[in-house]
């Protein structure tokens, strides 16, 4: 599979942009679950999808052929989508510590402050759910856990993914396994 | 489980990532087996991920490669050309140098307006115009800068114009003609004679 996807990146590289839909053939389905996953919206999962394609086209020529494709394009989708969700966020500082809690920031405020009532969520059909309740994790549990059981990639992926060292992705795993545990009460 | 160890929490995740040690998977169980909180915890905690499991798989539209297609930039995008140039600094650095070589050169075109001619027997000058007469022979290669040649009789041996023309009636030249009247044709020149050059000295060499 690697070889096959090398191979394409050369013939794009040489200036056939048609071998370039082979590439996306192959990674279309993983990435728009992706980006669907966290933006929870099909159309916008659709445009950043898309988006994520289209720069891996532009910048095709700094992959480093020795490493993954797939880490380098779920990469680059997530950035995208990171930067979407926080462009649609409010201005404050998010990461900034609340007065009075012990290690809760505003992202838990805002999703405790922005759930739906109780009885609404329990109405929902189960997909609507999930896909409701994953919403409801701040952004960066959301992406680990996305990529971790909806990818079902595993953690040292992630964290080439993230950019970011094992234990941190472990961290935040743990976390977002923990605040999803609460946000579900007793299921 | 406020009265448990806070490391059985810390077990709880080892064991979910599936990087547990042995040492510690004991420990949990054992734990897990004497404290209904912390079994509850774990429960909810496996439900949940169950639950993130269990979401559909959204499909991709069906037009969603070819609005990717259509979105790409146009034709070659000048990062083949930044690729290639970036794996051949040698190239970037030849033609740095050509850029440089040529500006003297040229430079040396613009000022030199001055006429010369190769001195050789049996040309005569008359102001800007070389003349080779009648029934006469010049043996040896002729240079005109800036003036003009007139053959009337014959060359045994290349004429080279700069700036000026060649004329002739019923010339009988053995050589080559060259007229150069411009600068990118000054530079051929330059180089072509610089060639040749190389390649004497090549073959004296030999």
């Amino acid at each position: 599979m690697d070889a096959l996807i090398n191979k394409r990146i050369k013939q794009v590289l040489k200036g056939d942009q048609s071998a370039y839909s082979d590439i996306v053939s192959l990674y279309q389905q993983k990435l728009y679950q992706v980006c669907y996953r966290m933006l929870g919206n099909r159309h916008e999962a659709e445009d950043i999808a898309q988006e994520a394609f289209v720069r891996a086209y532009i910048n095709l020529h700094t992959f480093d052929l020795n490493r993954k494709f797939s880490t380098w394009l779920y990469r680059i989708a997530t950035n995208l989508c990171i930067d979407r969700i926080r462009k649609k966020k409010p201005d404050y500082y998010l990461d900034a510590q609340v007065a009075g809690t012990d290690g809760l920031d505003m992202y838990s405020q805002i999703s405790s402050s922005d759930r739906l009532p109780e009885e609404e969520v329990e109405r929902m059909e189960l997909q609507e759910r999930i896909q409701y309740e994953i919403s409801q994790l701040p952004d960066k549990y959301r992406t680990v856990i996305v990529l971790k059981y909806i990818e079902e990639l595993p953690l040292q992926e992630i964290s080439e993914i993230l950019d970011m060292p094992l234990g941190t992705v472990k961290t935040r795993i743990h976390r977002g396994r923990e605040a999803l545990r609460k946000q579900l009460g007793n299921l | 489980m406020n009265a448990c160890p806070k490391h059985i929490g810390e077990y709880m995740h080892e064991y979910l990532d599936g990087d547990i040690s042995r040492e510690h998977e004991i420990e949990l169980k054992a734990h897990l087996q004497s404290c209904d909180n912390c079994r509850q915890h774990m429960q909810e905690l496996n439900s949940t991920i169950a639950f993130v499991k269990s979401a559909a798989v959204v499909s991709v539209p069906l037009d969603f490669k070819q609005n990717v297609m259509i979105r790409l930039p146009k034709g070659r995008s000048g990062a083949g050309v930044q690729r290639w140039l970036r794996r051949h600094p040698i190239f970037v650095a030849a033609a740095m140098f050509c850029i440089l070589m040529s500006a003297s050169l040229l430079t040396g075109f613009n000022d030199n307006k001055e006429f010369s001619v190769t001195k050789q027997p049996n040309l005569v000058v008359e102001g800007q115009t070389v003349i080779v007469p009648e029934g006469k022979t010049v043996t040896g290669d002729i240079v005109v800068k800036n003036g003009d040649i007139l053959v009337k009789g014959s060359v045994d041996g290349n004429i080279t114009v700069i700036n000026g023309q060649y004329m002739a009636s019923t010339a009988n030249v053995t050589g080559q003609i060259d007229e150069i009247n411009q600068a990118f044709e000054w530079l051929w020149y330059k180089i072509k004679n610089g060639g040749k050059e190389i390649l004497s000295f090549l073959g004296k060499n030999e």
